[in-house]
């Protein structure tokens, strides 16, 4: 595992000191503090979803839970909700997603696939509906602005944005959660052998429940910051096809899609590389034509150095 | 000059390794034509992994193969076939949904433009079935025929195709004492034929009964031959465990305690019509013993919680007992080692230490938080306690031995110190030293006051470890027997649906 940490650090230094090299723009404080940003918000999706791949499962729903809270808090705080009710709403009402996903998937032995597929088309056609596909803004809510999308001055003209802070905070307790309490040690081992776990006594359903509550939460948490980041809210629109980055970020940061295996921090330096690699098509003048291109082989060259590396460990081992 | 006549097939130093385990070092075979070779030994002595080389499923690492004296090496069941090598499999490998013939010439159906010449197909089928005594129309499904007819069909597909040896690897497990002499009768016919045969089999009744010659394996390598006239159960005994057997199983007499474990008309979901009735006293060893698909292993998952009761009432030390998951069973003070460890017993990419740990986890945590002390000290505890052979408790548990793993598993759950242990097939898969020391485990256990119920697919184990035996037939306890009545036929004869003679 420290290992798999080490190869995706060293792809983003790599990344990281080619563009500065070329294009000394991109070093610019400006660009930082939104690549930071981004870097954060991509971040916390790609935790929630970890804990999932961790058990074995997939969540496709993020996007649209990510939609679905950025819309339902534009609209309620249209409706004139007390902006701490609708943001207690939010996280209330993203959890019982999880939870739903989770029941449906124990208890109904239902395809984590299937369950969250349906999901994704459901939470979608729900905002839209709720809202009548109307685009919203956040006027007059110069204090929720503050907590979400505010920044924290570091020099004259580097300050940290909130999701940063959001990420600190978040990644510390799913560090902790995951690799400090017995019940994310049960987690990793459920992930890898789920029989296994249950005939050494652990409540195997309940802690893949608690994991798709803590992916949708992180996702209703996403789309706050989302939400505010964007300054408007499309509900047809919004966290489309987030889930997909969310995923990538915790494959390329060493979760096994098999599951059993992954962390915190290798997750959010996958994030990072995603990010960067866009900030750096940008930089480099590459044509944006090729953004997912680019992406896609990243990835995958990502995966396959890691699946050799392991065959080559393991090799080595057997002898 | 006379020279010895050539034997039909013989193996020269084979050799064959997996991480971690040194499954046959050195073997020889001979085989002369008609002649019937019993190949015995206990679970993990290498007599799958040499029938396996021998039938083309894995090459050898080692080591030379002959036929008619002429070297040969075998890379495919089928380039074996070609030499008229055949393997039996334990599982047979029928396709129930098609008939006889059609399973007879799988793949070598004769045909014309691309159909299948249905008449000579039924012809030629109908030729094999009736050497091997089976009087049935070719078109039969398979799905009709019951296990023990459906091998003899196996036996006349590996006939059809030329077939001079024939592997039978543990051709009876499944079989009622009827088709079992069928077989006998079949086997024995086959070999008036000239075709020679390789009988594995943990009966040593039924090797006594058939073999021409025995070849014991005890750890991967040659223990020894025993010929026609020296074929006695004690002499084979003696090969394949390597001492006698009141050293190997070392039991002590000692008073059962108090009722630990009860269980009264008990339903499991396997066989919901058949109730079951025990008891278990702490410091005792019970043996369950019968066929493979008797109910064994789902009795002990029931009693475990992993498959609850579908009847019955169960009690524990006098308390109701109903365990609806593992945890509430292990919380009642019982534990169980399955039978299939790196499915249920381990999470095989875990270290040693995760593994011995991952019971007592929660009853160490403070407040959530692993507690990294306690689970070093358990981890080192089982690894001293039972003598785990590992380079460091940080290794992933896939690496290491059988017997390993096992002691792994068994250290997960003596953390706990159980009141009722349960083993399934303690020593399948596991070498005679570690063998021993699960026996010497048990014995110790019991001892200090822990109940014991062991399910064992080996007799010699059944025989050497129980203070008495529960053999169980279709679901149910067919019969019990003290440790002064136990023998091979009294469990053979429960085991098989026939009731004792009083």
């Amino acid at each position: 595992m420290k290992k798999n940490i080490l190869g995706i650090l060293g792809l983003l230094i790599a990344i990281f000191v080619i563009t500065a090299v070329l294009n000394p723009k991109f070093v610019s404080a400006y660009n930082m503090q939104n690549l930071v940003k981004w870097s954060s918000l991509y971040s916390i999706m790609g935790v929630g979803v970890a804990f999932v791949i961790i058990t074995g499962g997939i969540d496709l729903s993020i996007g649209s839970v990510i939609g679905l809270t950025a819309s339902l808090l534009a609209f309620t705080l249209g409706k004139n909700w007390d902006p701490v009710v609708a943001i207690c709403a939010m996280l209330g009402l993203s959890a019982l997603i999880g939870l739903i996903h989770g029941l449906l998937i124990t208890k109904a032995k239902l395809q984590p696939f299937v369950v969250t597929l349906c999901g994704l088309l459901i939470y979608r056609g729900m905002a839209r509906w709720t809202t009548d596909n109307q685009s919203m803004g956040f006027k007059g809510h110069d204090q929720l602005n503050e907590i979400f999308s505010g920044k924290i001055p570091i020099t004259d003209t580097f300050a940290l944005p909130m999701p940063f802070v959001f990420l600190v905070v978040i990644a510390v307790a799913a560090a902790l959660f995951l690799n400090r309490t017995i019940w994310g040690r049960y987690l990793l081992a459920l992930g890898n052998n789920e029989e296994g776990a249950r005939y050494s006594g652990i409540q195997t359903d309940n802690l893949k429940i608690a994991a798709y509550v803590i992916c949708s939460l992180l996702a209703g948490i996403s789309g706050l910051l989302f939400a505010f980041e964007l300054d408007s809210v499309q509900p047809a629109q919004t966290g489309e096809f987030y889930e997909l980055y969310a995923i990538a970020a915790a494959v390329l940061g060493g979760c096994s899609l098999r599951g059993g295996e992954g962390g915190i921090l290798g997750v959010i330096i996958a994030a990072a590389v995603i990010r960067l690699i866009y900030n750096s098509i940008n930089m480099l003048g590459i044509s944006t034509h090729l953004e997912y291109a680019i992406l896609g082989i990243v990835i995958l060259a990502g995966v396959v150095a890691d699946e050799l590396l392991k065959r080559y460990t393991a090799k080595r081992a057997a002898q | 000059m006379a020279a010895p006549a050539t034997p039909l097939l013989e193996v020269r130093g084979l050799g064959k390794r997996f991480p971690g385990v040194r499954a046959l070092h050195n073997a020889h075979l001979k085989l002369a034509h008609g002649e019937v070779l019993a190949v015995i030994g206990e679970n993990g002595a290498g007599k799958s992994t040499l029938m396996k080389i021998l039938a083309g499923v894995q090459p050898a690492d080692a080591g030379e193969i002959f036929i008619d004296g002429q070297p040969v090496q075998f890379q495919s069941v089928r380039e074996a076939l070609a030499q008229g090598v055949a393997l039996i499999h334990q599982e047979l490998n029928l396709a129930a949904n098609l008939d006889l013939a059609a399973n007879i010439f799988l793949g070598r159906e004769p045909h014309q433009f691309g159909f299948i010449d249905q008449a000579k197909l039924h012809a030629e089928a109908t030729e094999h079935l009736q050497r091997v005594g089976l009087d049935l129309p070719a078109n039969t499904l398979v799905s009709d025929l019951p296990i023990g007819r459906q091998q003899l069909v196996e036996i006349a597909k590996a006939l059809s195709c030329q077939a001079r040896v024939l592997i039978m690897d543990e051709p009876t497990s499944s079989l009622s004492q009827h088709e079992t002499e069928t077989l006998f009768e079949v086997v024995r016919d086959l070999r008036t034929q000239g075709i020679s045969v390789i009988y594995i089999s943990h009966r040593l009744g039924e090797v006594t009964e058939l073999a021409d010659r025995v070849l014991v394996l005890r750890d991967g390598e040659n223990a020894g031959e025993l010929s026609r006239k020296e074929i006695d159960h004690n002499a084979m005994v003696r090969l394949m465990v390597g001492r006698d057997l009141e050293q190997f199983y070392d039991r002590k007499q000692h008073d059962p305690g108090d009722i630990m474990l009860e269980l009264d008309a008990v339903r499991t979901p396997a066989h919901p019509h058949a109730e079951i009735s025990l008891q278990l006293r702490a410091g005792e060893i019970v043996g369950i013993a019968g066929l493979v698909g008797s109910g064994r292993t789902e009795l002990l998952q029931t009693i475990f919680g992993v498959t609850p009761a579908v009847g019955g009432q169960m009690q524990m030390a006098g308390e109701p007992f109903a365990p609806r998951n593992p945890r509430e069973a292990i919380r009642a003070g019982l534990a169980l080692a399955p039978e299939d460890r790196k499915q249920h017993g381990l999470i095989l990419q875990m270290a040693v230490r995760e593994n011995a740990s991952l019971a007592s986890l929660s009853r160490d945590q403070k407040n959530g938080f692993l507690n990294f002390n306690a689970e070093e000290k358990v981890a080192a505890e089982a690894a001293e306690q039972l003598a785990i052979k590992t380079p460091d408790l940080d290794q992933a548990t896939v690496n290491l031995s059988g017997g390993n793993q096992q002691k792994v598993v068994l250290g997960k759950w003596l953390a706990l110190r159980p009141r009722v242990l349960l083993l399934d097939e303690p020593t399948r898969g596991i070498d005679v030293g570690a063998k021993r020391e699960m026996y010497r485990l048990m014995e110790q256990l019991a001892a200090d006051g822990v109940a014991i119920l062991f399910v064992s697919s080996e007799l010699e184990e059944v025989l050497g470890m129980a203070d008495r035996a529960l053999v169980m037939h279709e679901g149910r306890i067919a019969g019990e027997l003290p440790r002064d009545q136990l023998s091979e036929q009294a469990v053979m004869q429960l085991a098989t649906g026939t009731p004792l003679a009083a």
